[in-house]
């Protein structure tokens, strides 16, 4: 079924624009055509899709999901439900607060909120699309795993302490469960205008994604990530990794980068730890929940995403490779 | 007159969802009061944890997204 972007594409450039396959201006300008129609039709059809289906989980419901759960079931809620709930990231700082209150452990919320931007339903079922269902499966278990570890390492330690005085003190009203007009013609109505609001959100990212990817793929030599970013150079995944933090973009524009580096041939625990310090880590929410978490908590929170990442690219090329 | 609350800690989505309210009723003509809460303390108060929220005359009647231009209507027109 995805074949008519590839088949649009050939149209388009090979024929209408008349571009050489074997020239890197036409490789680079048919990846951009191909991924550009495929990304944007999905995010359409995923969003307005799951739109239809929005009354079904918001953070008030996860987190009465969550509530009085043993700590165990609670960490496995927390990352699944971190994947699956959208949420508009301003309202991590609330929400936090709201599961602490709620009496749910430290931990678990802390693993929410890591799985939450590293993994979304959007950014999944893209990703399954454009890069086959087996590293799909795999990023969203290192994912998953990730938010679990972190959160038992955050309640193992007892970080409570690094977490700001005021937030113990805030007092939790009637969680207010508003009910959304559950008719067709609502619901239509609302997927719609999700969709207008994620696409205008991410879609510069998509496009600067999509560009980058076409770039690497026309014209960055094959050789070259042989040579400095196989498995067997061992500075490869943390150097992809330490690129990765600074640099910030949504789940959905990393993957056509991601795209071109895995068919130039590095290895896939490279390329998903290059995603996951893209994604996973962004100055705003950082700047974000310092208004929660002091900073010995950001630091540590830092640290251990950075030690994950790269040991999760460790370790897949080491199975996998 | 009605009194609307936009619950928000001032991201995008509730600069939007206050301008949408003044808009609407400004266009049925009604005669609306409406205050920004943005104080953390004061939004989860109200029990709501993903904003923007919106509170009409002391009742939550939405929460976690932009509400859509019909719906405004309706609360205006309740």
């Amino acid at each position: 079924m995805l074949e008519i972007f590839t088949v649009l594409a050939d149209t388009v450039v090979w024929g209408w624009f008349g571009m050489a396959r074997e020239s890197a201006l036409g490789q680079a300008v048919h990846f951009f055509v191909e991924d550009t129609s495929k990304i944007f039709v999905l995010l359409v059809v995923i969003v307005f899709v799951m739109g239809l289906f929005r009354s079904m989980l918001s953070p008030e419901k996860v987190r009465t999901l969550i509530i009085g759960k043993s700590r165990g079931l609670g960490y496995l809620l927390a990352v699944v439900l971190g994947a699956i709930t959208p949420f508009c990231s301003c309202s991590s700082v609330p929400l936090f607060i709201g599961f602490l209150e709620g009496g749910i452990p430290l931990g678990v919320t802390m693993a929410f909120l890591i799985t939450s931007p590293l993994v979304n339903e959007v950014a999944v079922v893209i990703l399954g699309a454009v890069m086959g269902w087996q590293m799909t499966l795999v990023y969203v278990a290192a994912g998953m795993g990730i938010g679990i570890l972190g959160g038992i390492l955050i309640d193992r330690f007892h970080l409570e302490r690094w977490v700001e005085e005021y937030v113990w003190k805030i007092q939790l009203g009637q969680m207010a469960l508003t009910e959304a007009d559950g008719s067709w013609h609502a619901r239509i109505a609302y997927a719609w205008g999700e969709v207008g609001s994620i696409v205008r959100r991410i879609w510069l990212y998509v496009v600067l994604g999509i560009a980058i990817g076409a770039g690497l793929h026309g014209y960055v030599p094959q050789e070259l990530f042989l040579r400095y970013a196989s498995a067997e150079n061992p500075l490869a995944v943390p150097i992809a990794v330490l690129m990765g933090l600074p640099l910030y973009s949504n789940a959905t524009g990393i993957i056509p980068v991601a795209e071109a580096l895995m068919a130039k041939g590095v290895p896939m625990g490279t390329v998903i730890a290059f995603m996951m310090s893209v994604v996973g880590v962004s100055i705003p929410e950082f700047v974000m929940l310092r208004k929660v978490l002091k900073p010995q908590m950001l630091l540590f929170f830092a640290v251990f995403l950075t030690v994950s990442f790269i040991m999760v690219g460790y370790l897949l090329n080491g199975v996998l490779g | 007159m009605k009194t609307f609350k936009v619950l928000g800690t001032g991201c995008k989505n509730c600069t939007t969802t206050t301008k949408l309210i003044e808009e609407k009723s400004r266009s049925l003509g009604i005669e609306v009061q409406i205050e920004k809460v943005t104080d953390l303390a004061d939004i989860l108060g109200h029990g709501v944890m993903s904003t923007p929220g919106v509170v009409l005359d002391g009742q939550v009647i939405h929460a976690g997204s932009v509400p859509s231009g019909s719906q405004v209507e309706q609360w205006l027109k309740q």
